[in-house]
């Protein structure tokens, strides 16, 4: 029997699937025109789930029969998922009224979307892991083909959709191999399933593959990369900027604990899978993104190495690669939510321009968004004393004290081959002659999210050590 | 006084007056330019300023570490931790010291976009004299590698023709070497569990970790400095970044590949600094003769200037791994020369720049007649360069000599035929931009240097002189660190000789 008790420590998520309930029925009968106020009141509520996470008692808590964990370790990540999904809601908000796309059912769909990702970072079985997943992908998949008019925002949906479903299965046919050579399907169960056990036995790591093929997927990691370009290029804009965030944060949480919870006897067999994955998305991220022109899918490819790059972490397995990948991840919100808030600025009177070379001279006609696009380049490159160099610092020290110095290695020369198409980007914002203005002025939340984004990246240095501590009692949540 | 946290003020009171520039002089006009441009040369002779207190109150008698702060700030060991010892104090007033004059070079001939070069050149310094401030290995990275991002804008947005090219290749093969000291530097973390410069100098490494971090330190270090072969970025980036941006170039950024091995390499890493002599050597003598004979065949000033950085940097490297007194001595000097000098030489090519517009060195000719001032000045500073006995070339050359003499006598030998080479390229490059007569139309309108001009060259002429006349005063700063780091070395060395494993010379050290 489910006790009262398992409703306190799933408050968060219960609170929001009843705001999206109130808010679908808002919409339903208020009509579009109501759009802009239920992304208020969307945001409205991802900030009060916030505040009910931030409130909810520290030690960790499982319930619904094991199904379901709340620790500090799921309330770092979901605080993040919170705010990357309220940042891409409020960035959404001009673009949806511009391009005709204003339906009530856009903030619903966020909202479904960002309650099936925190299912996905506090499931703790693999039941729940699937719900989780699938919750956040159908409502992921209709947003990629919101734009219904557009031949390739709907080509991207499809193409999420179908290539999302043979993930799934693939995912699925993982999880029964497990629960088929463990006998468990909670991870709690698996883990001592696992107890003592030096290696795993061959269907198991059949299952394990599956697995980690399905969450590949998830997080876009090579080889299981494929969709990301063309969907990142097809969707619209703001719901790009939302995909390149939200789900990454809340799947590579789901990965971390679906391999290091229930199967940390075997860790090093899952261990060389993640290498590889790592090592083949930095390479793929760094060198495919050289030849992109436009910048939608330049981000895409920037966005598959920053996942090799989390994939460290992992690999390293240990409470500090867990804490590399949190402050990674944390740095990386305000990174890509500053960059595509940028991108979305990039709009002339005949729409929407997504070229690299639209961007010449920026620096002459937009000083300021010149200087914060600049800024979150440099930060993605990891040149100190930005963020991003903290976020690579804090994963090399766990890759390095796990002695996985080749996989180190390989990171930082990939890291440098990245600088080259960051750094190409500042070149034509500052080094070339300028080209037509983009419409201005900015508007107000645009402006706000640019600001706050790129100020929590410049003086990240200043305010390491309180978040370094949060991330490591998030990170020994998980690791114990 | 001694109170005051110093060493921050001095390194952060650049970013002040950044700040200030940004927040304040708004707009594109003339005044906004004017202002931005005062702002920055207040804030860079404040800094000077307070760079010349440092060294009044610096201690000459010590080894240790002066005007020490620390605060906590990364967690786990990794402090906020600024110190200023007998090898670092110099190159932060050589630092201070140069960056009025960037700013006064600059005053005419940056006409569009001032506001942001005053600030990118104020970052500059911030990151250039924490670099030499730092006493924490990952707050010593973080003001390396910072200071990529202001040079990279400097010479990409007021450059020359091949800026794109130019800047990219700084960047990248800068960046290259680093990431490599970070894992280093990592590794080092992880193995003595704290990034205080002074502790890791103490930690004694193994042998076998001492080379691989060693190497780790030489891919960065190298570049930086940059030795001979990974130097080809250089003469790309001296030659189409603007002239402050080339004086900051040669002044500072080379030098903390030096300082880098001083600071690092040899102390940190005795054992293998030991073991790769030859290497640095051999490499060291090929930047000293090859790029030599290569800077004799150039036809672009700046670029004959920068490859003749490249072999004075080998003298620099040579004079360091000799492990003596007046090696080490020599090499420093060296540097801190080499930063007067060939940042007055980049001066006086931009001068005429700004006058014809051309480095081609066949353009001129005969300017002594029309610039009488010019012609000296620059005489002056080419014959320092080449190492004229009582200019601040001479003396650093003469040390780093003797100290290899004693070590090698081979490269002593090969080094001195780089000093005639020198000799060679630097007298030809005078005789035809200064001597002979005037044939070309416009050279005989050409006017000679102007207050401005005098105004930041005097300083520098005065320098190069008392440094070759007097050296006294800046030897005696580094000295007794000299001495202690070769110490500490000799133990280092001693105690691995006598069989004693790694941690037994950490505890002696320890002890000492």
């Amino acid at each position: 029997m489910v006790n009262p008790h398992d409703y306190a420590t799933a408050a968060p998520e219960i609170f929001l699937a009843i705001s999206s309930m109130v808010l679908l029925m808002i919409g339903v009968f208020r009509g579009n025109q109501s759009t802009k106020m239920l992304s208020w009141l969307a945001v409205a509520a991802f900030a009060v789930t916030l505040l009910l996470i931030i409130k909810a008692p520290a030690e960790s808590a499982i319930s619904f029969a094991g199904m379901y964990v709340a620790d500090s370790f799921t309330a770092f990540v979901k605080v993040m998922v919170l705010i990357a999904s309220g940042a891409g809601l409020i960035m959404s908000l001009g673009y949806i009224r511009e391009e005709g796309m204003e339906r009530f059912e856009y903030p619903v769909l966020f909202v479904l979307a960002t309650l099936g990702m925190l299912m996905m970072v506090s499931a703790n079985d693999l039941m729940s892991l699937y719900m989780g997943i699938e919750l956040q992908s159908l409502a992921l998949y209709v947003i990629a083909a919101f734009k219904r008019d557009s031949l390739r925002s709907t080509e991207a949906g499809l193409k999420y959709f179908v290539l999302g479903a043979l993930s799934s299965g693939m995912l699925l046919y993982g999880c029964s191999l497990i629960y088929g050579f463990t006998g468990a399907t909670s991870f709690t169960a698996i883990a001592a399933a696992m107890q003592g056990q030096e290696h795993a036995s061959i269907g198991l790591i059949v299952g394990i593959v599956f697995l980690c093929a399905g969450l590949a997927f998830k997080v876009s990691a090579v080889p299981f990369h494929m969709w990301t370009p063309d969907v990142y290029e097809g969707a619209p804009t703001p719901v790009t900027a939302f995909f390149a965030v939200a789900p990454k944060i809340a799947a590579l949480a789901l990965f971390m604990r679906a391999l290091i919870v229930p199967f940390v006897a075997i860790s090093a067999d899952w261990q060389q899978i993640v290498v590889v994955i790592s090592v083949a998305s930095m390479l793929l991220g760094a060198f495919a993104a050289i030849w992109q022109t436009n910048i939608k899918r330049l981000m895409a490819y920037s966005s598959i190495g920053h996942v090799g790059f989390a994939l460290i972490g992992l690999a390293a397995g240990s409470a500090e690669g867990v804490r590399g990948v949190l402050v990674y991840l944390a740095i990386y919100v305000a990174m890509n939510i500053g960059t595509f808030a940028c991108i979305l600025c990039m709009r002339r009177k005949t729409g929407m321009v997504e070229d690299i070379s639209d961007l010449s001279g920026l620096s002459k006609t937009n000083p300021l968004m010149a200087l914060a696009l600049a800024i979150f380049m440099f930060s993605m490159a990891g040149i100190p004393p930005l963020g991003g160099f903290f976020g690579k610092f804090y994963i090399f020290v766990a890759a390095v004290n796990a002695e996985l110095y080749a996989l180190a290695v390989i990171g930082v020369l990939a890291s440098v081959v990245g600088a080259f198409y960051y750094l190409r980007i500042i070149k034509v914002m500052y080094f070339d002659e300028a080209a037509e203005p983009f419409e201005s002025p900015m508007s107000v939340e645009m402006r706000a999210i640019i600001g706050v984004c790129s100020i929590f990246v410049v003086f990240f240095a200043f305010y390491t050590a309180p978040f370094i501590a949060q991330a490591q009692v998030a990170a020994s949540a998980l690791v114990p | 006084m001694s109170d005051w946290p110093l060493l921050s003020l001095v390194t952060f009171l650049p970013l002040v007056g950044a700040g200030f520039i940004f927040l304040f002089a708004q707009g594109a006009n003339e005044l906004a330019d004017r202002n931005a441009k005062n702002v920055a040369l207040m804030t860079t002779l404040l800094t000077f300023l307070v760079s010349l207190v440092i060294w009044a109150n610096f201690d000459n008698g010590t080894a240790d570490f002066q005007f020490v702060e620390r605060f906590a700030w990364l967690g786990g060991d990794i402090d906020y931790r600024m110190g200023v010892d007998g090898i670092s104090m110099l190159f932060v007033v050589l630092t201070a010291f140069l960056m009025p004059i960037c700013i006064l070079a600059s005053w005419t001939s940056i006409t569009t976009r001032v506001r942001e070069y005053m600030i990118a050149f104020l970052l500059l310094e911030c990151m250039m004299i924490g670099v030499f401030c730092a006493l924490d290995f990952v707050l010593f990275y973080l003001f390396f590698e910072g200071g990529l991002i202001p040079m990279f804008l400097i010479i990409g947005v007021w450059g020359g023709p091949r800026r794109v090219y130019s800047s990219f290749k700084f960047f990248l093969y800068t960046l290259l070497g680093s990431v490599l000291l970070l894992l280093a530097l990592i590794y080092m973390y992880f193995e003595a569990g704290t990034t205080d410069i002074p502790t890791l100098m103490a930690h004694g490494f193994t042998a076998q970790e001492q080379t691989w971090l060693w190497l780790a330190f030489f891919a960065s270090f190298a570049v930086k400095m940059p030795m001979w072969p990974v130097h080809t970025w250089l003469p790309d980036a001296h030659v189409e970044a603007p002239t402050a941006g080339s004086v900051i170039l040669a002044g500072v950024l080379l030098k903390m590949g030096g300082y880098g091995f001083l600071r690092f390499s040899l102390p940190m890493l005795p054992l293998a600094s030991d073991q790769f002599v030859p290497l640095v050597f051999t490499l060291s003598v090929v930047a000293v003769i090859y790029t030599s004979l290569v800077a004799l065949v150039q036809e672009d000033m700046k670029k004959l200037i920068a490859y003749s950085s490249v072999a004075h940097m080998g003298f620099v490297t040579i004079g360091i791994f000799t492990f003596n007194t007046q090696g080490i001595e020599g090499g420093i000097f060296q540097m801190l020369s080499h930063g007067i000098v060939s940042a007055a030489l980049f001066l006086c090519v931009g001068v005429i720049y700004d006058r014809i517009h051309s480095r081609d060195i066949a353009r001129y000719g005969g300017l002594v007649n029309r610039m009488p001032i010019y012609a000296v000045t620059f005489m002056i500073f080419m014959l320092a360069s080449v190492g004229l006995p009582g200019t601040a070339g001479f003396v650093g050359e003469i040390l780093v000599l003797v100290g290899v003499y004693q070590v090698n006598t081979w490269v002593a030998a090969l080094a001195a035929l780089g000093v005639i080479l020198g000799a060679a390229y630097m007298l030809w490059l005078y005789r035809r931009t200064v001597f002979g007569t005037i044939d070309k139309d416009d050279l005989k309108q050409i006017l000679d240097m102007d207050k401005r001009e005098i105004a930041f060259f005097a300083p520098l002429v005065v320098l190069a002189i008392v440094m070759g006349v007097y050296p006294g005063p800046f030897l005696d700063v580094m000295h007794v660190s000299v001495d202690h780091l070769i110490q500490q070395h000799q133990m280092a060395i001693q105690a691995a000789a006598d069989g004693a494993g790694g941690a037994q010379v950490s505890a002696q050290l320890a002890a000492k």
